[in-house]
């Protein structure tokens, strides 16, 4: 073997898995794009089940409003109606990919628009199973992925993150359609290895063209807890105006979330 | 009463004017169960410090002309039972928190007209040009923290145009703080020099003329990469009544106007806040008058960040720097406490949510090291259920007799509430 057939044989060794995650990062970001960016805007209707260790329920409900503002940032309006308690308080998020997200809550007894600390974004969203990052996505640039299997529906990619400290996960795995590209579901393991946290797609439906997840399930595998998300009213490429997403419509609740 | 049936003529009027307010409007609201007792022995006021019943019951409808809504608590209060109806001051029976129309008479106006709450401004429990109504009463006896705003009857006009938004809020007749008064809360009287409660009740005489004694706060905002500047103005009075009239006896509400900016943006995965005002105290320019306050300028600056996971924590500077300070020295009566030149406040707020967020364990603490007192409001809520809520807390007071938290020493106390939320 000559001196170059050899430089040959390391640069494709080399170049091996580089190609894999490179087709891994390609089939994260449609997926990312297929979850969180389907149309121009998107709005839903939300019933969250919260079921404790002990089958106690409760609940939570809110409209959700999103629209893709240029680049991969994102605008989300969240309107709650139930528990009765948070009623009409608002949820406002300027997502900025690769900065630090703007938030608001709108408390309307006080009439008062109060920023959010960035904070971090894997922590409970609402007190339910799912976190801040489930509900608005996490950047694809957070985390190094591996293509470990292609099977005949599925894309398994492995997924560990950049900066472990930030997270509470050493890895987790999503299983990505390999028609849709919507994630089917995703197993979290802690820094033991053990698996902990499992978010799964439960109902898939066509709308408007866009395959969309109607119902997903979050579970703590430790705490024994579990929430389930179900989505109605699902709606693409609805219009929304950019000033939706400013005080004036948290004091003023928009038709496209109040119904009316 | 004049005022109150006045302002009700225009509620209805509006109500009228926007269409008929169905009974089948989206029907919400609470029921709201409080107790709680003084820690300490009062000075001339009852041991139990809160003993009270709420319904609230909330409505909202809209119709193509307009936004309607009605927020009004049914109170059955035992530590001042049998007292006179008194919407202007929430007391009695019935204390009308919102009744308001909201119309939008061009894509880029919106326009609010009645009873509603008024907010702005970027401090935390500190207020620098918040010239709103406020109720320190609620706040000190333990009510939900969301009383601390008292309502306004004004009319709020809102310009939305591309390069920011201009608030304009006109209040036609005055609508003072529900302040101090002894007759709840025992306070230091100066010209008693002690501390004073129901045996010797502020008498007040409050500027209440229609279109006369009126208010106009201004606020425009803008969002600047991230960043939330305001400026603000203010021409009314003093919210609480800081001067004296010593031909009548009286306190009074003296002229004030107020000028400032504020800033508020994320800063080291944080939010930072920087807010000033200057207060044109326009009765004692020269700030020579010992019954009216100086002039002053007024300082905030407050970060809050997340500490660990579901820990949040934030602290604030606060600066009432007088102005014409020799003047007011040279003022002074003889024998008169003496008030620093630069109060200084700073406060601290730590928030831990528990048991996947349903219990809040929360702490929120005022300490001057210019006057040397403090106030300290710990609080614990937890969810029973999707409707019931359980609380308890304290209002905890310490310092000099003469200091501005240190005079509720005697007030300080401990309370606990049941809510039912529908």
């Amino acid at each position: 073997m000559n001196k170059l057939s050899l430089l040959l044989c390391l640069a494709l060794l080399w170049a091996a898995p580089a190609l894999a995650d490179d087709h891994a990062l390609e089939i994260v970001k449609k997926a990312n794009q297929a979850s969180y960016y389907a149309g121009k805007d998107g709005r839903a209707d939300v019933e969250m089940t919260l079921t404790d260790a002990s089958g106690g329920i409760r609940k939570r409900s809110f409209t959700i409003l999103r629209m893709n503002v240029g680049g991969k940032d994102q605008k989300f309006y969240v309107y709650f109606r139930e528990p009765a308690d948070v009623s009409k308080m608002a949820y406002l998020v300027w997502k900025h990919v690769g900065g630090d997200d703007d938030r608001w809550l709108w408390l309307p007894a006080l009439n008062l628009k109060k920023r959010i600390a960035p904070g971090d974004k894997r922590t409970s969203f609402v007190g339910s199973d799912f976190f801040y990052e489930d509900v608005s996505g996490r950047g694809v640039e957070e985390d190094t992925h591996t293509l470990l299997e292609t099977t005949d529906d599925f894309y398994l990619i492995e997924n560990k993150p950049n900066d472990p400290a930030s997270v509470e996960f050493s890895s987790y795995q999503v299983w990505i359609d390999r028609q849709s590209y919507l994630p089917l579901k995703a197993k979290y393991f802690d820094k033991t290895g053990e698996l902990y946290r499992q978010v799964e797609a439960t109902r898939i439906e066509t709308i408007q063209g866009y395959p969309t997840v109607v119902e997903a399930v979050a579970s703590d595998l430790k705490a024994g807890t579990k929430t389930t998300n179900s989505f109605s009213k699902v709606a693409y490429d609805v219009g929304l105006k950019e000033q939706i997403f400013t005080e004036r419509f948290l004091r003023r609740p928009p038709r496209e979330v109040s119904g009316r | 009463m004049f005022n109150f049936k006045r302002k009700m003529q225009l509620v209805t009027l509006l109500l009228v004017l926007a269409g008929p307010f169905p009974a089948a409007a989206d029907l919400g609201g609470f029921l709201d169960l409080r107790g709680g007792l003084r820690v300490q022995e009062p000075v001339a006021e009852r041991d139990v410090s809160l003993l009270e019943g709420r319904l609230q019951l909330e409505a909202d409808h809209a119709t193509d002309l307009a936004a309607l809504q009605l927020r009004v608590d049914l109170v059955g209060d035992a530590v001042n039972s049998g007292e006179a109806l008194d919407p202007e001051a929430g007391k009695g029976i019935l204390d009308l928190r919102e009744a308001y129309a909201l119309f939008a008479p061009h894509e880029l106006i919106d326009l609010k007209i009645g009873r509603q709450i008024l907010t702005w401004g970027t401090g935390d429990l500190l207020f620098v040009n918040d010239l709103f109504p406020k109720d320190w009463q609620a706040f000190f006896i333990g009510r939900d923290v969301e009383y601390l705003k008292a309502p306004s009857d004004a009319v709020l006009l809102s310009f939305f145009p591309e390069w920011g938004t201009l608030d304009i809020a006109y209040t036609p007749s005055f609508d003072a703080d529900r302040y101090i008064s002894g007759e709840r809360l025992s306070y230091f009287n100066p010209q008693a020099g002690r501390v004073v409660g129901r045996d010797r009740q502020l008498a007040v005489a409050q500027p209440n003329r229609w279109f006369q004694d009126d208010e106009l706060a201004l606020r425009f905002s803008r969002n600047l990469a991230g960043v939330e500047l305001a400026v603000y103005g203010y021409v009314g009075y003093w919210k609480s009544p800081a001067g004296f009239d010593s031909a009548s006896g009286r306190a009074i509400f003296p002229h004030l106007s107020v000028y400032g900016a504020s800033a508020r943006g994320i800063l080291a995965e944080g939010v930072a806040n920087l807010e000033l005002a200057w207060y044109d105290s326009r009765d004692d320019s020269a700030g020579s008058d010992p019954l009216v306050p100086n002039s002053e300028q007024r300082l905030l600056v407050g970060y809050e960040r997340e500490l660990a996971s579901e820990l949040t924590g934030s602290v604030q500077y606060y600066l009432e720097h007088m102005l014409d300070y020799s003047a007011y020295q040279h003022s002074l009566p003889a024998g008169m406490a003496v008030k620093d030149e630069n109060r200084q406040v700073l406060t601290l707020r730590l928030t831990k949510l528990l048991m996947n967020q349903t219990l809040t364990l929360s702490l929120f603490g005022y300490w001057s090291p210019t006057d040397q007192d403090s106030y300290l409001r710990p609080n614990l809520a937890y969810k029973v259920s999707d409707d019931w809520l359980v609380t308890a807390g304290a209002n905890l007071f310490a310092g000099p007799r003469e200091a501005f938290f240190g005079q509720f020493t005697d007030n300080s106390n401990l309370y606990v509430g049941a809510r039912y939320s529908f």
